[in-house]
């Protein structure tokens, strides 16, 4: 009796599911079969229309383009082949340009003064691009400073101490700052409208996802880094703000 | 992140009110070095902030007698209790961890661009020394007046609207020694690179800044004195700011005593 009575109730069982299952796919298909009289359609435009908006136009139009007033090569004043910047290592030859003052503190892109170190006449070009040209002409006949747009700067409540990294903590430039010395043209500079940061601070990724340690600039990246290198004392908050 | 009660350093304060003559010159010293805001009309006590305020007080006999003091008022930098748990009343009220004690430094950190505006660390200070910000000061979306914002130092970073400050100790300028020292190929600070601005002002050199965990610096030396108490001591805040004063009427002042609990020293160290 129990025999016969089983496969009865299973078939009862599995009976309801598949009619709910049917409901749900007939459902599915009459709104597939008639999408404009069942709405799909609208509502499919309207999705797509909407994360179109939220995930192209809107960081699209979040961000201001701004060009740097001269392209500058880091390429070619780094070839060792075309110009003669003293240092052994990389890092040495970063900083004959961005370098250190006495007291410590990072004197960040430099002023013109450096640049005159070498292109110290504006009648005679060292090289052969318009840009140069442009430059000695600008700026370097008229000892005018160029009004370079910073990449990195961070917010006003964060203090960064560059010379705590670079000679105590033994960085490399690369680690925050990427491949930017080997690069032949200088990216547009992108300016978030709202907040007034540069875009290398968030990172170019609207979804905040990382894959170099360069990506990005935000607080986490700083803890990140800090608690890998087991320096969580340094994660405290007034080591970093001000 | 769990906190470690081991300071390296435990920077703190003595200030000597024998010296102190009350000429503001701290107060001066501080608001301009800290980017501290200024209000049109600044006689509004109420509202207007003073991270390093001076009070008087006299001992409120008639003229003959009359005797006066002054005391600067930075924040206290009260300490955590070794025994674990207990924070200066502010941190341990704080909604957003927008104040804490520095792990480093022994400096009470706040935070701007953390704090939510509550105001119960206001509430809970036993010292009056957080202040709250009731309308933007050098806000460069709505300028206090222009061209103020020329007169800002860069190293400190001005408030908004709807947040507390406080007395740092001249953070900026711990980073600033730091900076310096690693320059030099140091990790440590030398005595003289770092004090505060109001210690640095005084005219009659009555605050002397330094590290309280380093026997060798002053202030270390200076808090063993007879003369050096703290105030409101017996609330267990334990602030690292000291004050040292011979007068007897001026450390009975400092704290609440009981009827005949205080016992005068003067006398009795000579």
């Amino acid at each position: 009796m129990e025999n016969q009575e089983r496969p009865s109730l299973d078939s009862k069982k599995g009976g309801w599911i598949s009619s709910l299952i049917g409901l749900i796919l007939s459902y599915y298909a009459k709104l597939i079969s008639n999408p404009f009289r069942s709405g799909l359609v609208y509502f499919g435009a309207g999705l797509i229309g909407a994360l179109f908006v939220g995930w192209v136009l809107f960081p699209f139009a979040l961000y201001s383009r701004q060009h740097q007033p001269l392209d500058f090569s880091h390429a070619i004043h780094l070839d060792e082949d075309i110009v003669e910047i003293e240092g052994d290592t990389d890092l040495e030859r970063c900083q004959y340009c961005h370098a250190f003052r006495d007291d410590g503190t990072f004197a960040g892109i430099p002023k013109l003064e450096t640049c005159m170190e070498c292109h110290d006449d504006p009648e005679m070009a060292l090289g052969e691009t318009p840009e140069e040209e442009q430059f000695l002409k600008d700026y370097v006949a008229d000892e005018k400073e160029i009004p370079w747009l910073s990449y990195s700067r961070q917010p006003d409540c964060v203090f960064f101490s560059h010379i705590a990294h670079v000679k105590m903590g033994e960085l490399d430039c690369r680690t925050c700052h990427g491949d930017h010395a080997k690069t032949d043209k200088l990216p547009v500079y992108k300016k978030n409208w709202i907040t007034g940061y540069s875009i290398n601070i968030w990172g170019k990724n609207i979804l905040g996802i990382k894959s170099n340690s360069w990506d990005r600039m935000k607080m986490d990246d700083c803890a990140e880094c800090h608690t890998e290198k087991g320096r969580e004392e340094n994660n405290a908050c007034f080591v970093c703000h001000k | 992140m769990e906190t470690k009660q081991t300071h390296g350093h435990r920077y703190g304060m003595v200030v000597d009110l024998d010296k102190c003559t009350g000429c503001g010159t701290c107060m001066i010293a501080c608001a301009a070095e800290n980017n501290v805001t200024v209000r049109a009309d600044e006689s509004d006590k109420e509202r207007n902030i003073t991270w390093m305020q001076l009070y008087k007080i006299t001992n409120g006999k008639k003229f003959p007698d009359t005797e006066v003091s002054y005391f600067p008022r930075p924040c206290m930098h009260c300490e955590e209790d070794g025994n674990g748990g207990h924070n200066p009343s502010c941190v341990t009220v704080c909604v957003a961890t927008a104040t804490k004690v520095d792990i480093n430094s022994g400096i009470v950190s706040q935070i701007y661009t953390r704090c939510v505006g509550c105001r119960y660390c206001q509430a809970a200070c036993p010292y009056h020394a957080r202040y709250f910000n009731w309308w933007d000061g050098y806000s460069l979306i709505k300028p206090f007046a222009k061209g103020m914002e020329r007169s800002l130092s860069p190293e400190v970073s001005p408030r908004m609207r709807g947040v507390v400050e406080k007395c740092t100790f001249c953070h900026h300028r711990l980073m600033r020694a730091k900076n310096q020292a690693y320059a030099d190929d140091r990790r440590e600070i030398e005595e003289h690179e770092y004090t505060t601005a109001c210690a640095e002002a005084c005219p009659a050199q009555a605050i002397t800044f330094g590290d309280l965990n380093n026997p060798e610096h002053q202030v270390s030396k200076l808090i063993k004195s007879p003369y050096a108490f703290r105030l409101l001591e017996r609330l267990n805040t334990k602030p690292k700011v000291y004050y040292l004063s011979s007068k007897d009427w001026v450390r009975k002042m400092a704290d609440n005593y009981m009827p005949g609990e205080f016992k005068p020293i003067s006398k009795a160290v000579g």
